[in-house]
């Protein structure tokens, strides 16, 4: 493509295709050397990469020796490019450690000519870790150089060094100590070359051997001094903090920092300071609020966004770096203004009612040229604003709403709904508002983010429902996208016959069987079937019947079916209950997770897939399980978070169970256990979470099998657990130990590591329970701060944490069913009733609370939120693992003040074993 | 969280008006990375389509300041051109702004306040060396604009220094000796 702008421009000269400049790289040879042509020969070499063009290894070794023959030439301006050329050959180039030696005669000290930074900065592209050694005079010297760009370009040398030789830069502390503190060259040479033109004056550097460098009036060399310490210290907590403080001088003065770039990655230290070391956070704080009032922006902002991210501040923390940052919103540069508005947007989420401050501000920014900055204007409006402001934003909104692009529209949309959940009241506006910008023009995307605020609106807005529906009917009517139509046709039939007048929106139902295609003929036939099976009319039964009738002479098969299908069932109570009505489905995530499980396992074709093992859900859990949070969301999150933190939504029961089913597959011991029937769903802490070790275990049943997975952290810094393992000694029978995968080695860096306990169950069909006794058993060795090797010696220790139980909770899960159907069904099978007095619990919601998590069975019904204070019912449901079957089980709880909770536990499985099981959890 | 690196510019970039590239420099820190940043542009198709998507959204001025495909970037129009730094999102919007600030002004010395193609590519000894004074591979090396442009060797004519050595004279007798003696021969 860049060949293409050389006809436009006719500057040929710049834009010779590799072959072309590879050839004129005879150039380099030629005596005497041009350096003129040879200059604008390497500037093409090194603009030919920067268009995106690639050397192959043996083209670039090949320029790059060629290019070495002009260290013979002393002409500066050419030496120059000769060094930005080796800096960039040097990354495909081979051997290019052989001219370390001509650099190196380039950064002798007292050679003051201009390029000697370029020669630092060329050579820690070449070098290695071998050469360190031999170069560190010269790079010491340099960093302490009263030149600002040679100390720069040394210590930003230095930088880039560290990863690949660690200890030979480690010991230039002091001399990046003294970058830090020297007086910039600024202020030696300020009066020297103050004379006009001498930037750009390069008539004066005839004599190259005197190069003057311009006054630097930046301190930049502060900045790259600092990252480098910081660098070197960063695994020494006090060695930072002490660095911060000293630099960061008392609160209010300047202190010794002058580069504001400098005094920014202090404030990175600060607040890092401050998440680790509680003790260190007022003193941090105060440092914080001091550079608030820092006379440049760049600091002021560092500052107030520091504090904005800190972890608990209280509000009356924010009202300084608020308002610092409240008057950036009236500036004229959109940078400030960008900044502000993305740290008050995200600070919204957390803590509305301090950015509530800024609202006059912002709605000015609403129109703002720049769309982003108009985009976090109105979501951290829409987040701050009170229910009277409500209607003139709205007012504000609909006014540019036409102008914007559609994916701006999506985000205006999104917020809106998140507005509708919170003021209800405000629906009628809203709505309206919603239904104008549904019959504008637009595309899918924001078509569907409309349609999915109304839907919002008719799930939790009672007042609206009729209102919205009756706007969808009127959007289906002419709807150019399919999926919103289904859509909406589903939720009709869901909605439809539960409002009074059911009636009027089958005409627009029948409308669609008439005149669509025939995915969204299918969806109206479904939708009408369920207004015949839920709407308790003779008259609309016989109706909804006449009009399945004519789909029955459909020309797509899947209409004729359905059709068919509910013809037969609308009449049929029971079977209208299970295939119109029904309200469960499987657990999406489980029943992928056991399917997977099957496809993988050869012997399992024998028999035809198990599908009652899956637990199934009530729509409700599904949708909650589905549901994404809104983009409002995403959008406003800290970018930093949603960098690098994990999804705003913690991961599903079932989504972390595939995903420890995939890290027990990595494990080869395990390949012959077959599949994990239930792990539990979170880890249980085994201690407190800010002692030395931080353990968490997380148990796996399989058929045969128990398998403990330990989750072990390491906080100790400057320590190495070594051959970590986990003795378990069992109080009961039924469970043997097979045998304990330990933990090489554990540091801070490398924690949490994985320690896995295997136990088999001696009689699978028997649930074995129990507890255990646990302790840690490891090699405890110190790490050398300097060298980073752990000692020769360390000491063997154990470290006590809490029993692990395993009860009747690992071996069922919660599994959503229809309680008085199945109740009754199950009412000839395996059944038993016993009554237990709990003193110990003071309310009937707590006994609730511990029966659920003692079962892990699913309450139905709504029963876990006991409505009376003193009867209550509770209903649980469950499916065992391992083929155990379903179990249902009711408790009836009475509580009075003296005696505590009694209750009476009555349970019906499909299996003793299981009823058993359900039963003995509660006695212990 | 944020970056505790001097690791601040993620690229530089040049487009013209068009959105063709005029200069583009992705950095990554030659010896490895301290911190893994967000996500590297490494190969020119990725950048390409980057670039395009990116030129779409800026190409109307005065925006400034934008966040783009999971990178913060400042930019800057001038005449026909426009300049762009890219940093990962959680740098602080100022900072990189500073760089770019920097960067432009000494181009601006560079190029006698004519920052437009023609001159840029006619002059591209400058601005490669101006960028190199600015970013030493991801690291903002200098802020004043003052003091890059000043570092920045500009070409001399070769014709001005002619040297005279034993060498040189030598060569230039035989040369002599060479004429005259052909022309002789000719003559002869």
């Amino acid at each position: 493509m860049s060949f293409k702008k050389d006809e436009e421009t006719g500057l040929g000269a710049y834009y010779n295709n590799k072959t072309t400049v590879l050839q004129e790289a005879r150039v380099f040879n030629e005596s005497p050397i041009s350096p003129r042509k040879c200059r604008a020969l390497l500037t093409r070499i090194v603009y030919l990469l920067y268009l995106g063009e690639t050397l192959g290894t043996q083209e670039a070794t090949t320029l790059f020796f060629s290019t070495t023959k002009l260290f013979q030439h002393k002409d500066a301006a050419l030496r120059q490019m000769l060094y930005l050329a080796i800096k960039e050959l040097s990354g495909v180039a081979e051997d290019v450690i052989m001219v370390t030696s001509s650099i190196m005669k380039d950064m002798q000290p007292n050679s003051e000519v201009i390029y000697r930074p370029n020669a630092i900065r060329a050579l820690c592209r070449i070098t290695d870790a071998s050469m360190m050694q031999g170069l560190e005079r010269f790079f010491k010297t340099a960093i302490v150089d009263r030149n600002a760009s040679i100390s720069s370009a040394a210590l930003v040398s230095s930088y880039h060094l560290y990863p690949a030789a660690k200890d030979v830069i480690k010991r230039w502390v002091n001399e990046a100590q003294e970058a830090i503190n020297a007086k910039t060259s600024g202020s030696l040479f300020g009066v020297s070359s103050g004379s006009g033109g001498g930037f750009l004056g390069y008539g004066n550097q005839q004599q190259q051997d005197k190069f003057q460098p311009p006054p630097s009036t930046s301190y930049i060399t502060q900045y790259h001094a600092l990252g480098l310490l910081y660098y070197i210290r960063q695994q020494d907590r006090m060695a930072i903090t002490r660095m911060v403080q000293q630099l960061g001088g008392k609160p209010g003065s300047s202190g010794t920092l002058k580069s504001p770039l400098a005094i920014c990655m202090l404030i990175r230290y600060a607040s890092k300071i401050m998440e680790e070391d509680p003790n260190m956070q007022r003193q941090m704080f105060e440092l914080l609020e001091g550079w608030l009032r820092h006379k440049s922006d760049m600091v002021n902002y560092e500052a107030a966004r520091a504090i904005c991210e800190m972890r608990n501040v209280a509000p009356q923390q924010l009202t300084r770096p608020v308002s610092v940052l409240q008057v950036f919103l009236s500036s004229s540069k959109p940078t400030l203004k960008f900044a502000a508005i993305r740290t008050l947007s995200s600070l919204a989420l957390t803590h509305p009612a301090s950015v509530a401050t800024c609202n006059v501000d912002m709605e000015n920014l609403i129109t703002d040229s720049n769309r982003s900055i108009a985009t976090y204007a109105i979501t951290t409006l829409l987040k701050t604003g009170n229910e009277a402001s409500v209607d003139r934003l709205m007012k504000q909104i609909s006014g540019f709403m036409t102008e914007i692009s559609d994916e701006f529209k999506v985000i205006v949309v999104d917020a809106i709904r998140s507005l509708c959940l919170k003021f209800p009241a405000k629906q009628a506006s809203m709505l309206s508002f919603l239904s104008g910008v549904l019959r504008d023009e637009g595309g899918y995307d924001f078509k569907r983010a409309v349609v999915e605020a109304i839907f919002d609106m008719i799930k939790f807005i009672q007042d609206c429902k009729e209102t919205a529906l009756a706007h969808l009917c009127e959007f289906i009517e002419d709807c150019e996208f399919t999926k919103l139509s289904v859509r909406i046709l589903h939720l009709l039939g869901i909605e439809g016959p539960k409002t009074p007048q059911p009636t009027k929106y089958i005409r627009y139902i029948y409308n669609r069987v008439v005149l669509e295609n025939a995915i969204v003929r299918a969806a109206a036939v479904s939708s009408l079937a369920k207004f015949g099976a839920l709407v308790n009319d003779l008259a609309v039964k016989k109706s909804i019947g006449v009009l399945l009738r004519r789909c029955l002479d459909d020309v797509d098969d899947e209409v004729r079916d359905r059709a068919a299908l509910y013809l037969h069932t609308i009449d049929d109570a029971p079977l209208a209950e299970t295939y119109v009505k029904d309200d469960t489905v499987f657990s999406l995530g489980a029943l992928e997770t056991q399917l997977v499980a099957y496809v993988n396992d050869p012997d399992a074709s024998d028999e035809p897939f198990d599908v009652s093992s899956i637990p199934t859900v009530s729509r409700e859990q599904a949708f909650q399980e589905t549901a994404r949070p809104s983009s409002l969301d995403t959008i406003a999150q800290p970018a930093a978070r949603a960098a690098a933190g994990p999804a705003p939504v913690g991961p599903t029961a079932a989504q972390t169970k595939s995903a420890y089913a995939e890290q027990l597959a990595a494990v080869p011991e395990f390949a012959e256990y077959g599949t994990v029937l239930n792990s539990s769903s979170k880890p249980q802490a085994l201690t407190e979470s800010e002692t030395e070790y931080v353990v968490t275990v997380v148990k796996h049943i399989f058929k045969e099998y128990v398998v403990f997975q330990f989750n072990v952290s390491n906080t100790l810094p400057d320590t190495v657990l070594e051959q970590v393992s986990a003795l378990m000694i069992p109080n009961s029978e039924g469970l043997t130990e097979n045998f304990i995968i330990p933990i090489p080695a554990l540091t801070p860096a490398t924690s949490p590591g994985t320690i896995y306990v295997s136990f088999s169950r001696d009689s699978p069909e028997e649930y074995a329970l129990g507890s255990f006794q646990t302790s840690l058993k490891y090699v405890s060795k110190e790490v050398d701060p300097t060298t980073g090797e752990p000692e020769e010696e360390g000491y063997e220790d154990d470290y006590q944490v809490e029993e692990v139980e395993v009860g009747a909770a690992d071996y069922i899960v919660p599994n959503y069913v229809n309680f008085s159907q199945e109740w009754e069904r199950l009412g000839h099978g395996a059944t038993a009733t016993e009554t237990f007095s709990l003193s110990a619990l003071d309310s009937l919601k707590a006994a609730c609370d511990s029966l659920i998590e003692v079962l892990n069975m699913e309450p139905l019904g709504g029963t876990e939120i006991p409505t009376s204070n003193s009867v209550h019912a509770l209903t649980l449901s469950g499916l065992v693992t391992g083929g155990g079957g379903k179990v249902l089980a009711r408790s009836r709880m009475t509580y009075s003040a003296g005696q505590g909770v009694t209750l009476e536990l009555s349970v019906r499985a499909e299996k003793e074993a299981a009823c058993q099981l359900v039963i003995s959890a509660i006695g212990d | 969280m944020a970056n505790l690196s001097l690791y601040c510019v993620s690229a530089t970039l040049i487009l013209d008006t068009d959105g063709n590239r005029i200069l583009a420099k992705y950095y990554k820190p030659p010896h490895g990375s301290p911190a893994n940043s967000t996500r590297t542009l490494h190969n020119l198709k990725e950048q390409r389509a980057f670039e395009k998507g990116l030129f779409d959204k800026t190409k109307k001025a005065g925006g400034d300041v934008i966040l783009y495909d999971t990178y913060l970037v400042t930019y800057r129009h001038s005449l026909d051109l426009i300049f762009y730094f890219l940093a990962p999102p959680s740098e602080n919007e100022l900072m990189v702004s500073a760089g770019l600030q920097a960067f432009f002004d000494a181009t601006q010395l560079l190029l006698r306040h004519s920052v437009e193609k023609r001159t840029m590519l006619e002059n591209l000894d400058l601005v490669l060396l101006g960028l190199d004074e600015t970013v030493d591979d991801g690291i903002i090396l200098e802020t004043d604009p003052a003091t890059i442009a000043g570092r920045v060797s500009r070409p001399k004519a070769d014709t001005t220094d002619i040297v005279l050595n034993e060498q040189t004279l030598l060569y230039a007798y035989n040369r002599v000796k060479e004429g005259v003696q052909q022309r002789i021969s000719a003559a002869l």
